[in-house]
């Protein structure tokens, strides 16, 4: 079981739990604002998109190449970005906070 | 009509792609009034291109993909109406009539009524067993359970398009063995050029799925155990499971008895509005056009879907919106992500670009005169997301440094 924050862009703060899935897929269960997942969760689309708190880098790991590409169509990019239909669900991920982009 | 906005009523018929995100937009955008979603399928609305791809494989027994979180429907006001087909459409009155003799009036309507399989009418048809399309969660459901049937796993896939050949690589994943018959002298005929297709007649042959091209079906005939797929040249398959891939009819039917216009698709301004000016269509089923590449285009894809229902949501509003986004699509089969942005119809020069390494990895780039029209990137986002940005920004590229593998692709290294 992981707890997961979202950090909306009006600042709402929301926690959520799962044991399974991708965060979009878990973000989209729970209405999270701006996370959209167009694309069913294949790394296709970049909707899905959020920063991920610094300190959290090592529990979600790095984007893979594919994701860090499609990452460069969105401006808002950075080096914390990811695009969280890439992130699995499991007790590694317990307690990221993750900035939903704008 | 209603005299405040929030007793406006917005009907949308057709609850997918098009229709849910234009929904949820009308809400961002700021409309008051009610919105209702209708739709004939029983199901929470639910992402379509996994059908062919994951779904098939997956393990789980039913399909979920939600579009959105049931309870977001609920929070956003937005009322689902399921399993209901509409009849028609009143225009006279402001009304649609459900299937069940129900009326609804609307103030604005919107028309996000896709497609469905084209089934030609092949002789046989009618008495051949485990027939499908695929466009569905029903038609996955009955796919898999055939597979899962006691007999033999022998799959005729008719139609080598994306779904057909998205479907081919799902089976065979599952242990099938599978036949592609497609009519064309090449798979992906009617969307791709010579080159792309003959890559993926190859991906297919190494995975083990026969494809023969130049095969018109002209019949089916069944016996206790099996159907015989008879083809126009006289060959013969023998299938135990048949998927019928071989295009779409658009849904306009609705919109053609109401009287509006129509042609390749039920015809919209760059707003997203039909001729009658209360009624909207969007997604699959229009026809638009589109002012990057100055031409009328019917697109099908999730892209055109979900951004012609944003303009049409600000549209609804009173805000001043044109719809003139890039088509992208994309295609996932084997291991093998295929992303395309632009439209390459009309290109009159095509430069190939291979990566160094091993795995497949490469992109073609399509021309008219300098002007950078598509981009087909096969297991390259990079390729995808570089050409993508020089659509927009219409960047003049040097064609030898793209085509040379040696210059890394970067924008910086190929703009002239
Ligand atoms: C198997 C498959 C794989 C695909 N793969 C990809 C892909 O990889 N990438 C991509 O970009 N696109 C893909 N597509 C295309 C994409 O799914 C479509 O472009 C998209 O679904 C279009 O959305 P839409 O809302 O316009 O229409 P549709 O999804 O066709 O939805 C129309 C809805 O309207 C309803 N409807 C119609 N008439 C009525 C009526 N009279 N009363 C009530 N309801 C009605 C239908 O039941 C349907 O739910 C794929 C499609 C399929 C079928």
């Amino acid at each position: 079981m992981a707890n997961i924050t979202f950090i909306t862009t009006d600042g709402t703060s929301t926690t959520v739990s799962g044991n399974s899935g991708s965060v979009m897929e878990l973000a989209r269960d729970h209405s999270i604002e701006g996370i959209l997942g167009n694309c069913g969760g294949v790394c296709s689309c970049a909707t899905c998109h959020v920063h991920v708190a610094p300190e959290d880098v090592r529990k979600t790991g790095e984007a893979s190449e594919i994701e860090r590409d499609m990452l460069e169509l969105d401006d808002n990019a950075d080096e914390y970005s990811r695009l969280c239909c890439q992130i699995v669900v499991s007790d590694a991920i317990d307690g990221v906070v993750l900035r939903v982009a704008e | 009509m209603a005299e405040s906005p929030e007793e406006h009523v917005c009907l949308i018929v057709g609850a997918s792609h098009a229709g849910v995100g234009c929904a949820f937009e009308l809400r961002r955008q700021g409309w008051t009034g009610g919105i209702v979603l209708i739709d004939r399928d029983p199901q929470l609305p639910y992402h379509r291109p996994p059908l062919s791809k994951t779904y098939l494989t997956s393990e789980e027994g039913s399909y979920h993909n939600p579009l959105r979180a049931v309870d977001n429907y609920e929070r956003e006001g937005i009322e689902l109406r399921l399993g209901v087909s509409v009849a028609s459409i009143d225009r006279d009155r402001s009304l649609i009539v459900l299937d069940n003799g129900e009326e609804l009036a609307y103030d604005k309507l919107v028309l996000a009524t896709g497609a469905r399989p084209l089934i030609p009418p092949f002789p046989g048809l009618e008495s051949a067993r485990h027939v499908f399309s695929l466009r569905t969660a029903a038609d996955v459901a009955g796919i898999r359970a055939a597979l899962s049937e006691d007999h033999g796993k022998r799959v005729v896939v008719i139609g080598g398009g994306y779904i057909g050949l998205e479907t081919a690589a799902s089976l065979r994943k599952l242990g099938a063995e599978v036949t592609v018959l497609e009519r064309e002298e090449r798979v992906l005929a009617r969307v791709t050029t010579p080159g792309m297709s003959a890559f993926f007649e190859q991906l297919h042959a190494d995975h083990g799925v026969k494809i023969l091209t130049g095969k018109t079906v002209s019949g089916f005939q069944t016996n206790a155990t099996h159907t015989i797929v008879r083809c126009a040249d006289g060959d013969e398959l023998v299938a135990d499971v048949i998927v019928i891939g071989v295009g779409i009819r658009v849904n306009v039917e609705l919109a053609q008895r109401a009287g509006l216009e129509v042609s390749n698709g039920i015809c919209v301004n760059g707003s997203a509005r039909t001729s009658d000016e209360n009624i909207y269509a969007i997604g699959d089923c229009t026809y638009h056009h589109n002012p990057r590449y100055d031409r009328f285009v019917r697109l099908e894809s999730v892209q055109n879907a979900v951004d012609q229902g944003k303009v049409a949501a600000a549209a609804l509003v009173g805000k001043v919106a044109i719809y003139d986004a890039i088509p992208w699509f994309w295609s996932d089969q084997y291991d093998v992500k295929l992303q395309i942005v632009g439209l390459s119809e009309g290109h009159d020069r095509a430069v190939v670009r291979k990566e160094v390494g091993e795995a497949p990895k490469f992109s073609i780039w399509y021309f008219a005169g300098d002007t950078l029209l598509a981009v087909d990137a096969v297991n390259n986002a990079k390729a995808y997301v570089i050409g993508t940005k020089f659509i927009q920004s219409g960047a003049l590229i040097d064609r030898d440094k793209l085509a040379d593998p040696t210059v890394p692709l970067r924008p910086a290294n190929l703009v002239r």
